[in-house]
């Protein structure tokens, strides 16, 4: 399954080491879900090789890791662009206003939800509710970096910035 | 206010401080005395316990359940690892008041694990957080450094002799995982899908060992009782519902944001907190404990008090004090078409009832919305709800139907206009 070539960095590596050493000796699975992570934000996406290296790593069956990422939605099976904005349109945040982003949003990119521009540059994704309601309409870029209270103009803003 | 002094807030009264994430600003205002005082005085577990009961804390994720009685349950003796896990997987749609919680009063919520695990016989603890709010991961994990660095975690804390160490984890997109034996599996770096019940975690958690699980703000709020005893916790609120809470107040009004307010306080002084409805309109109807609570008319709501048993007799519940407050403008069938769809994104599958349900019940939704309802429609919703509800293994089922349900129940003239003249009624 695991093709030979596929490698993380010694630094990721040493990330995951961090990350095991959380949990007692013989539990080295609990640190799958950081060294999945670990291993999408260094090769921007998990393909079934980064996967299967993950839970070699671990000493885990390679399907047990595939489960866990394809159960959680921020892990990205597929390449996605080098920007991913994931949009909350859960009720709170429809309520304050984030139909209107998705509209601006899907027009200026010209894609819709679960697209990547042809240039690469920006993934779209429909998220879920990401626990920070009173701040909404807001998105994540690439997973970690959340930004708030957006409207049609600092979701321009932001876009401009993200090259 | 300070730690010190008894005062309404208890977990978010460092934002009156400059500096309010910091270990300098929670030891100058009293933080780690408990803990201190404990490990000084060996204070026997059981009385603890005893106070965190007199408190009448009572779980403050969702379910409301004593957090004293819970942590009866836990074998104190026995021999072999035992873990107390914090449950910060906050995706319920509507609550965002633990992740408040990390970035203003980090510190807290470790002394408050801290003598959870002391208390518990714990070796270790994980704090679970939800994997959105990554910032928070990390800030938090930087917050466990100074603590370690300043003695109060790792070996020999504070020269008594007690090892103890915590840390945090990640989840990374999966509502279900805020389910406390989904967040177990998920923390054992599996598929998070809950267990099945018996045994429970205090018998059989974390890597099969005994465990407790709690709430952020539950586990915040233990510092607080140990230092002014279980007694000021409870005249904080009101009999069997102690202390304050944080209500996250979102949607249409004009601040929304959290408000840490005694137990028992009435919604319209909340309402009133957040600015009011959004200026110059009315309101319709409040979800009033994040999205899975039914959702209660506008003069049904206008006359609770918000506290477990207020809002259990109005027909709804307090969940996680997440208050969703929708005014004239709201499209109640749109509203429930993202929350069903929700529900479906989110069923982890186990279940039969849960997984075809959920999916159903949001398509039906979703065809009244777009036009294209039929006139069974209503009954069968209901009818698909009361074969989802009690038939699963866990509260994701139940927390489907309770917005299908209430939806339909208090708005059914705005649906059955929906299906008759394939419109919406509100707005045009």
């Amino acid at each position: 399954m695991q093709t030979p070539e596929f490698q993380l960095s010694a630094e990721a590596l040493a990330q995951i080491d961090q990350e095991v050493a959380k949990y007692p000796a013989e539990q080295k699975q609990s640190a799958v879900m950081s060294a999945l992570r670990i291993a999408q934000a260094e090769k921007g996406w998990l393909s079934k090789d980064a996967i299967a290296y993950v839970a070699d790593y671990l000493g885990m069956p390679a399907i047990a890791a595939y489960e866990v990422a394809t159960f959680y939605n921020m892990y990205d099976l597929e390449p996605v662009g080098r920007n991913k904005i994931t949009l909350c349109t859960n009720l709170p945040c429809q309520l304050q206003g984030a139909d209107k982003v998705a509209e601006h949003l899907q027009a200026r990119l010209g894609i819709g939800f679960g697209e990547t521009t042809p240039d690469g540059r920006y993934t779209l994704k429909e998220g879920e509710c990401m626990g920070a309601c009173g701040h909404g309409p807001l998105c994540l870029h690439n997973n970690h970096k959340m930004h708030a209270h957006l409207t049609p103009d600092a979701v321009d803003k932001l876009l401009d910035d993200l090259k | 206010m300070s730690l010190n002094t008894p005062t309404d807030k208890v977990c978010l009264w460092t934002l009156d401080h400059d500096q309010p994430a910091s270990l300098a600003t929670y030891t100058a205002n009293g933080g780690y005395e408990a803990l201190r005082k404990i490990l000084a005085e060996k204070t026997p577990a059981e009385q603890i316990i005893e106070q965190v009961k007199i408190s009448a804390l009572r779980g403050r994720g969702g379910a409301g359940f004593p957090t004293g009685l819970k942590w009866s349950f836990m074998p104190r003796s026995f021999p072999g690892d035992k873990y107390i896990v914090c449950n910060t997987d906050e995706g319920e749609p509507g609550t965002f008041k633990d992740r408040d919680i990390l970035i203003y009063n980090p510190h807290q919520l470790i002394e408050g694990m801290l003598i959870a695990g002391y208390t518990l016989g714990a070796r270790a603890g994980y704090n679970y957080i939800h994997g959105e709010i990554f910032e928070q991961y990390q800030s938090w994990e930087r917050a466990l450094q100074e603590a370690r660095e300043a003695g109060f975690l790792g070996k020999d804390i504070l020269g008594s002799g007690w090892d103890f160490d915590l840390h945090a984890h990640h989840g990374y997109g999966a509502y279900i995982c805020g389910e406390e034996t989904a967040l177990l599996e998920s923390l054992e770096g599996k598929k998070g899908q809950p267990r099945f019940k018996p045994p429970f975690p205090a018998s059989f958690g974390l890597y099969g060992k005994p465990t407790t699980i709690n709430n952020t703000e539950t586990l915040t709020s233990i510092p607080w009782i140990m230092r002014h005893g279980g007694q000021a916790f409870l005249e904080l609120g009101k009999p069997n519902n102690g202390g304050s809470k944080i209500f996250s107040i979102s949607g249409h009004v004009n601040k929304p944001g959290n408000y840490e307010i005694p137990l028992g306080t009435p919604f319209s002084a909340l309402l009133e907190m957040a600015g009011g409805v959004r200026n110059g309109h009315k309101l319709k109807a409040v979800i009033p404990g994040g999205s899975s609570a039914p959702v209660l008319p506008a003069d049904v709501m206008m006359d609770c008090t918000l506290d477990f048993d207020s809002i259990a007799k109005a027909g709804s519940m307090l969940g996680s004090g997440a208050v969703i407050v929708m005014d004239e403008t709201v499209c109640m069938v749109k509203a429930l078409e993202r929350l069903s769809y929700f529900y479906f994104e989110e069923s982890c599958g186990q279940c039969t009832p849960c997984r075809e349900g959920t999916g159903w019940m949001y398509r039906i939704v979703n065809r009244i919305e777009h036009g294209k309802g039929r006139p069974e429609d209503l009954d069968e919703l209901v009818r698909i709800g009361n074969n989802i509800g009690g038939r699963t293994i866990c509260a994701l089922g139940d927390a489907a139907v309770g917005p299908v349900v209430s939806f339909v129940k208090h708005f059914r003239q705005e649906f059955e206009y929906h299906i008759e003249n394939k419109r919406c009624m509100v707005g045009g």
